[in-house]
């Protein structure tokens, strides 16, 4: 690489990494300039690592970095000016793109999300909806009302004492403006400042279930965990069929229909079967130490039906029940007369849950918020 | 005062001397130190637990011949135990002297309470308060334990290095220090933060760095010793764990073999010392038993595929 054709080379590499998904700022590309002349352009590793240590910053990304990089390496030292860029950056999006068979779904899903976009609250009341009638069994335009009655809901999560001090009323004495404060009695302490723990919203982790049968809820499961991400509070939500997906940051987007599109590409395994185990022990190895801080309420949306062996949905709900503050299992089916609860999965499940409730009607949906709000 | 003089001058001389002071690190991180010298930027290092992330602020500090700050962070981390605290038991005390020497005069004695005597430094204020020979390297260690409140703070202290106390006016570096912050990665820290900082993931090293690292801080170990333990290490996280043993845990294992008088690795004295190297128990009792031997099969066959073409003798007579 010439000095003269850095410029150009790292604009084309920029074009690169942006169509693998990645965020750039065109600032960044100049302090890639001024770091590359520090380390020099001779070897590749430390090319790589001078870009990489400045274009990404958070580890997921790293893999599409390099594969971009990769590519990019190859064409320059091809010789070849003309980098396929667009079929090239296309790849990484292609590949998590689900199958087919998902897809139709959720075309489907898709459309009625963009439906209930259009149809904003004031064009039907809320009441019109029967609170009461099972989500399964709403019609097309019923559903979308009830999605758009979802989707304004204000979810609030129960509350936790944080750590941090502030100044109040009644509480601890607090030294540190003490001093300050009583100078104008002439040193004499006559004015005792008070402290208190701050309290902050208690954190919550969403496991929904959008295995095959699950199916028939999978607009509300979309629409609830929506809702709560965009609380505000800090949820992380996760998706599960066969495997455990984390959706947190497509989840809060504010309109459903881009919230649907942008699962599509994350989430591989809609409508498989489900394995509670496996989800669970993959959630409890890869991702609770990441996600479960600070005393969050676990919230798993499932119907139970589970394929696996129920002494690792044992083994693995005991370990989740002991890094949070409460569980919640919502349970789509509970309230539908021809349910039969005594799946293998969920009695072994059962122990270590603190709240089995139904959400299988609005009526429903809205007391979950309210176990929501308890502390 | 040149300060520009101590900085390596290339990322094959920082390599080097990292090296000289027993730390290895890979070409990437190297780059990444190294940028963050010449460039003079924050460099936010994540990894896993155990895998020589506060290693790196301590030998920079040691590398550029500096000192050294370190910052813990825990949650309700605040400006009075990050930044700086007026030391109220004195304060409090001086009142009493004043006013038993009669001498308490309302605007004087604010003023003399709050000067730099009844100042309590805090690590961040010192880092980049007064004179020195060189900027010391800050390390702020395991920023996601402090609440997102603080990263705020910090965001505001990383982009100009000053810092106002309403008393005493604003203090500003006059060279700002080497900042390294680590992060275990229990919460995501804010983008915002990273972006401002240069970014390495540190993984866990391969076999042939760690059998480095553990042959450079055990030397008692010895070759044989120290490539069984490496392998069976490198085996271990290979498995499906909650928690996998991280580079501390591998040479707090290899002191602990050395302590037993151990040249080579069993099935007995594995089971005995596991609970080394795996902090978990429903880790430490999938492995125990019937994993244990076709692990420990595998990892004493790699190793000794790996020490034969070097089979001299181990640097027994070194100490640690």
């Amino acid at each position: 690489m010439k000095d003269a054709a850095l410029l150009p080379n790292l604009l084309v590499f920029a074009r690169l990494v942006r169509a693998a998904g990645l965020r750039v700022h065109a600032g960044r590309m100049l302090d890639c300039i001024t770091a590359l002349e520090q380390v020099g352009l001779r070897r590749r590793a430390d090319v790589h690592a001078t870009l990489r240590t400045l274009l990404v910053h958070r580890q997921e990304d790293l893999a599409r970095f390099d594969e971009a990089f990769e590519l990019f390496w190859k064409a320059r030292e091809a010789g070849d000016g003309r980098l396929p860029l667009f079929s090239l950056g296309e790849r990484p999006r292609l590949k998590a793109a689900p199958p087919s068979a998902a897809s139709v779904e959720l075309d489907d899903i898709d459309a009625a999300g963009a439906a209930a976009a259009r149809l904003t609250a004031g064009a039907y009341s809320p009441a019109d909806i029967s609170r009461t009638k099972d989500f399964a069994d709403f019609t097309h335009d019923e559903a979308e009302r009830a999605e758009t009655l979802l989707a304004d809901m204000a979810w609030r999560l129960g509350r936790r004492r944080s750590r941090r001090w502030s100044a109040a009323r009644t509480g601890a004495i607090d030294l540190r403006p003490i001093v300050r404060r009583n100078m104008r009695h002439g040193g004499e302490l006559l004015y005792l400042p008070r402290r208190r723990r701050v309290e902050k919203p208690r954190p919550l982790v969403v496991l929904c279930d959008v295995s095959g049968s699950m199916a028939r809820y999978s607009r509300m499961v979309l629409q609830l965990v929506r809702g709560l991400a965009r609380s505000s509070g800090r949820v992380e939500s996760f998706l599960f069929a066969t495997r455990l997906t984390r959706v947190t940051r497509q989840a809060g987007s504010r309109d459903l229909a881009d919230v649907v599109t942008r699962l599509t590409h994350v989430v591989e395994d809609w409508g498989g079967g489900t394995r509670i185990g496996e989800t669970l022990r993959a959630f409890n190895t890869h991702w609770a130490r990441r996600v479960m801080r600070n005393g969050p309420v676990v919230l798993i949306v499932s119907d139970g039906w589970d394929r696996g062996e129920p002494d690792l949905v044992r083994r693995e709900m005991a370990r989740l029940r002991r890094r949070c503050h409460r569980v919640v299992w919502v349970n789509p089916l509970l309230g539908s007369a021809n349910y039969e609860p005594l799946t293998r999965g969920l009695e072994a499940a059962r122990p270590f849950v603190d709240e089995f409730l139904a959400a299988n009607n609005l009526d429903t949906v809205e007391q979950l918020a309210g176990h929501l709000l308890k502390d | 005062m040149d300060t520009t003089t101590l900085l390596p001058g290339s990322v094959d001389e920082l390599q080097a001397t990292l090296a000289a002071r027993g730390y290895i690190a890979d070409r990437g991180l190297a780059v990444s130190m190294y940028l963050a010298l010449r460039l003079k930027r924050p460099l936010f290092l994540e990894g896993e637990a155990g895998v020589g992330k506060t290693e790196v602020g301590k030998v920079l500090a040691a590398a550029l011949d500096t000192e050294l700050i370190r910052l813990q962070c825990y949650e309700g981390l605040d400006v009075s135990h990050a930044v700086y605290e007026w030391n109220y038991p004195r304060q409090l005390l001086e009142i009493r002297l004043l006013k038993a020497s009669e001498s308490l005069n309302r605007a004087d004695a604010t003023r003399h309470l709050f000067t730099h005597e009844f100042l309590i430094r805090r690590p961040l204020l010192r880092a980049i308060e007064g004179a020195r020979a060189r900027p010391p390297v800050l390390l702020i260690d395991e920023i996601d334990r402090a609440d997102e409140e603080f990263e705020g703070y910090l965001l505001e202290l990383l982009s100009d290095f000053q810092i106002t106390i309403p008393e005493l006016g604003t203090i500003r570096a006059e060279e700002p220090p080497v900042v390294i912050i680590t992060s275990n990665r229990t919460r995501e820290v804010h983008d915002a933060l990273k972006r401002r900082c240069l970014y390495w993931w540190i993984e866990y090293p391969d076999f042939d760095k760690e059998y480095r690292i553990v042959t450079a801080k055990v030397p008692a170990a010895g070759a044989r010793l120290a490539a069984q333990v490496t392998s069976f290490v490198q085996e271990l996280r290979t498995l499906d764990l909650y928690k996998a043993a991280g580079l501390s845990e591998t040479l707090d294992w290899a002191a602990a073999l050395v302590a037993l008088n151990r040249e080579a690795l069993d099935a007995d004295v594995v089971e005995q010392t596991l609970g080394i190297l795996l902090k978990n128990q429903e880790d430490i009792e999938s492995v125990r038993g019937t994993r244990l031997p076709a692990l420990l099969a595998r990892a004493l066959a790699h190793a000794a595929a790996r020490s034969e073409p070097d089979a001299g003798p181990a640097p027994s007579n070194t100490v640690p």
